[in-house]
């Protein structure tokens, strides 16, 4: 035992001493839940980029509330909430006119950046760390209000996606007979969006806005090249995120130059690749019934329309 | 362990200000803007770096504008998004070696383009389910490579905002010319693939039926969109990139499909852009970055309108021109 004590910079025991890395790695955990459950269904549901356009509208919604001077994370929230249900009202996600969106997401992202000076600069005084914050992350440095109120909406959401997981999946896969079981397809997708309109929120907490995609589609991607069963997948997707979250903060605990955000995408990254690497080389029933899923998912969607 | 946060965040734009005293010229109250804009113009040129901003800025513009027309048409937006994310951990890490950013800009730009040329590009149209997951993760640690890189190199990271969201201050001269000599090779290429280039953009069956050479056209226009968005970040900073290579170019295939007067209306309105993006940052404390997009989406939403203002007046002339002369009826 002793004669391993120098591998490690630190114990890992000494880590549960210190309050900011027991908060982070409680609300990393249920951030990385939560993320890990939405996530699947937003691979699933092919709405990866709704999710890139909310790293945008997350880093904007929330120096606009640092420049307006109240919390953070009202921007945050209100800015992803209102733009995912947007989107989702909308229609689409916005594929069909990729130039539209890109000059649109460029100058929200420049809008920030405006914010981002307006709040440094002005009477408030406010420092340079706020922007690096919101894009990169600033796990720990949550309060104890804060990791609080960040696990209280993770168990929100993990609570919503568990209890509309049956038709949310059903919806998902096959929207047309869904509809025609009566099932409400389209106000089913815009709630789902402003679910992760708030986990997009939560995300930014944990790694950044720019890094969202990371804990919320990496995992998900990941899971679903494993398994085809879609409630394993949904609990693998889960588990990655939270792996990755908790490997991630005792990599950048052990290794002090490692910034968190970085550690847990890595971990995230290489089991994306470590999946995709084994779904390629067994191309065994499992893959292919997953394909076939994803196909008449792809097939019967009505984003197709246009 | 939050060592490298902190130092990290402890730059931010003030810190980017005070690069060379600047900050206290902008922010002093000597720098201020009158009624006449050719004394303003004067005033603004009488410092070198602003100058040699301004060099940079119209170089990258046009290389943006050429670039970026043959972008849209070819449906290529999300290559270049890609493209310019993968910039931002490139010049981090050259900074980090202690290189020039410039080196890392066009090395990482141009070696991602060539891998994507190699893997065979699809249009994200076409794209599987997996395939957008795919994209985004690469993305995504694509940037968080970037961090770890300024999170390294501890001594510098006031600059990271600048290398996200763009910089005017201290363009050197061998970075302009740089600048330059990359954008020749841009224009040249350009000028002699340029025919073919259209042809197996427009009509990619035909044109191969004909003999021109598709597959090698489009991996060379992958490469140019490399370098192009290489210039483009060093001005708008990775994340902004896609103001300067789209907006303009989109706002000319709203207004003129043919291919010279488009190509030669987009090269004007990124001009334009800089300018005027340049022009007010220098006048005020807040980023280059927000009024280069602002100019650009003002630009293309204007474009928008014009276009949807004549398609309805051309409608309305064509149903009057229709609809039967009640006088001839009359007579």
């Amino acid at each position: 035992m002793t004669g391993r004590a120098p591998l490690l910079a630190a114990p890992i025991t000494q880590m549960f001493s210190q309050a900011f890395e027991v908060r982070a790695l409680v609300a990393g955990s249920a951030i990385a839940v939560a993320a890990g459950l939405v996530g699947y269904f937003l691979v699933l549901r092919n709405q990866v980029f709704t999710g890139d356009a909310l790293s945008h509208v997350a880093f904007t919604g929330a120096l606009a509330a640092l420049a307006a001077g109240v919390d953070l994370r009202i921007g945050l929230f209100a800015g992803c909430v209102i733009f995912g249900v947007a989107m989702g009202a909308l229609g689409r996600d916005g594929r069909a006119d990729d130039v539209v969106i890109g000059n649109v997401f460029a100058w929200v992202l420049g809008l920030g950046v405006f914010f981002l000076t307006l709040y440094t600069t002005g009477a408030g005084g406010g420092d340079g760390t706020a922007g690096v914050n919101v894009l990169f992350g600033s796990i720990y440095g949550l309060s104890a209000a804060q990791t609080a109120v960040a696990v209280a909406v993770a168990a929100g959401v993990v609570l919503a996606v568990v209890a509309a997981a049956r038709p949310l999946l059903f919806a998902s896969v096959d929207p047309a007979v869904a509809r025609a079981r009566g099932l409400p397809v389209g106000a089913l997708g815009i709630a789902f969006l402003a679910l992760v309109g708030v986990t997009a929120g939560e995300a930014t907490q944990a790694v950044g806005a720019l890094l969202i995609l990371g804990l919320l589609a990496t995992p998900a991607a990941a899971a679903s090249r494993l398994t085809p069963n879609p409630f394993r997948a949904l609990a693998l997707s889960a588990i990655i995120a939270l792996v990755a979250v908790w490997g991630g903060l005792i990599a950048s605990y052990e290794a002090s130059s490692l910034p968190p955000s970085f550690a847990i995408l890595s971990i995230t990254t290489a089991a994306y690749v470590l999946a995709a690497a084994r779904s390629r080389r067994r191309p065994g029933p499992d893959a292919g019934s997953t394909s076939r899923l994803r196909h008449r998912g792809g097939a019967t969607r009505p984003r197709r329309r246009r | 362990m939050i060592t490298g946060l902190h130092l990290l965040a402890a730059g931010g734009v003030h810190d980017l200000l005070a690069a060379g005293g600047v900050r206290d010229l902008l922010t002093s109250g000597s720098v201020h803007a009158g009624w006449n804009p050719w004394s303003d113009m004067r005033q603004m040129l009488a410092y070198h770096f602003m100058v040699n901003a301004l060099r940079a800025g119209s170089i990258t513009a046009v290389a943006a504008g050429l670039i970026g027309w043959f972008m849209i048409l070819r449906g290529q937006s999300f290559a270049g998004h890609t493209l310019a994310v993968v910039g931002f951990p490139g010049a981090a890490a050259a900074i980090w070696a202690g290189l020039a950013a410039t080196w890392g800009y066009f090395g990482a730009c141009t070696a991602a383009a060539i891998l994507i040329g190699s893997t065979g590009y699809r249009r994200p149209g076409g794209e599987a389910a997996g395939e957008s997951a795919l994209i985004g993760t690469v993305q995504a640690f694509a940037l968080a490579c970037g961090l770890l890189f300024v999170a390294l190199y501890k001594g510098f990271l006031n600059s990271l905002t600048g290398l996200l969201f763009g910089s005017f201050l201290g363009v050197t001269d061998s970075q302009v010319l740089a600048l330059l000599a990359m954008a020749g090779i841009i224009v040249v290429v350009l000028g002699v693939i340029g025919r073919p280039l259209l042809f197996a953009s427009v009509d990619p069956d035909v044109a191969r039926a004909r003999g021109v050479p598709a597959q090698f056209v489009s991996a060379a226009f992958l490469v140019l969109l490399g370098v192009a968005t290489a210039e483009v970040s060093q001005i708008t900073g990775s994340l902004l990139v896609f103001a300067l290579l789209v907006m303009p170019a989109a706002t000319a295939h709203r207004i003129t499909p043919r291919p010279v007067l488009g190509l030669a209306l987009s090269v004007a309105v990124a001009l334009l852009v800089v300018w005027i993006g340049l022009g007010l940052a220098f006048y005020s404390v807040y980023p280059v970055g927000f009024y280069i997009t602002t100019t650009g989406l003002v630009c293309y939403l204007g474009s928008a309108a014009a276009r949807r203002a004549a398609t309805r007046r051309r409608a309305a002339t064509r149903r009057r021109a229709s609809r039967p002369d009640p006088s001839g009826l009359s007579s």
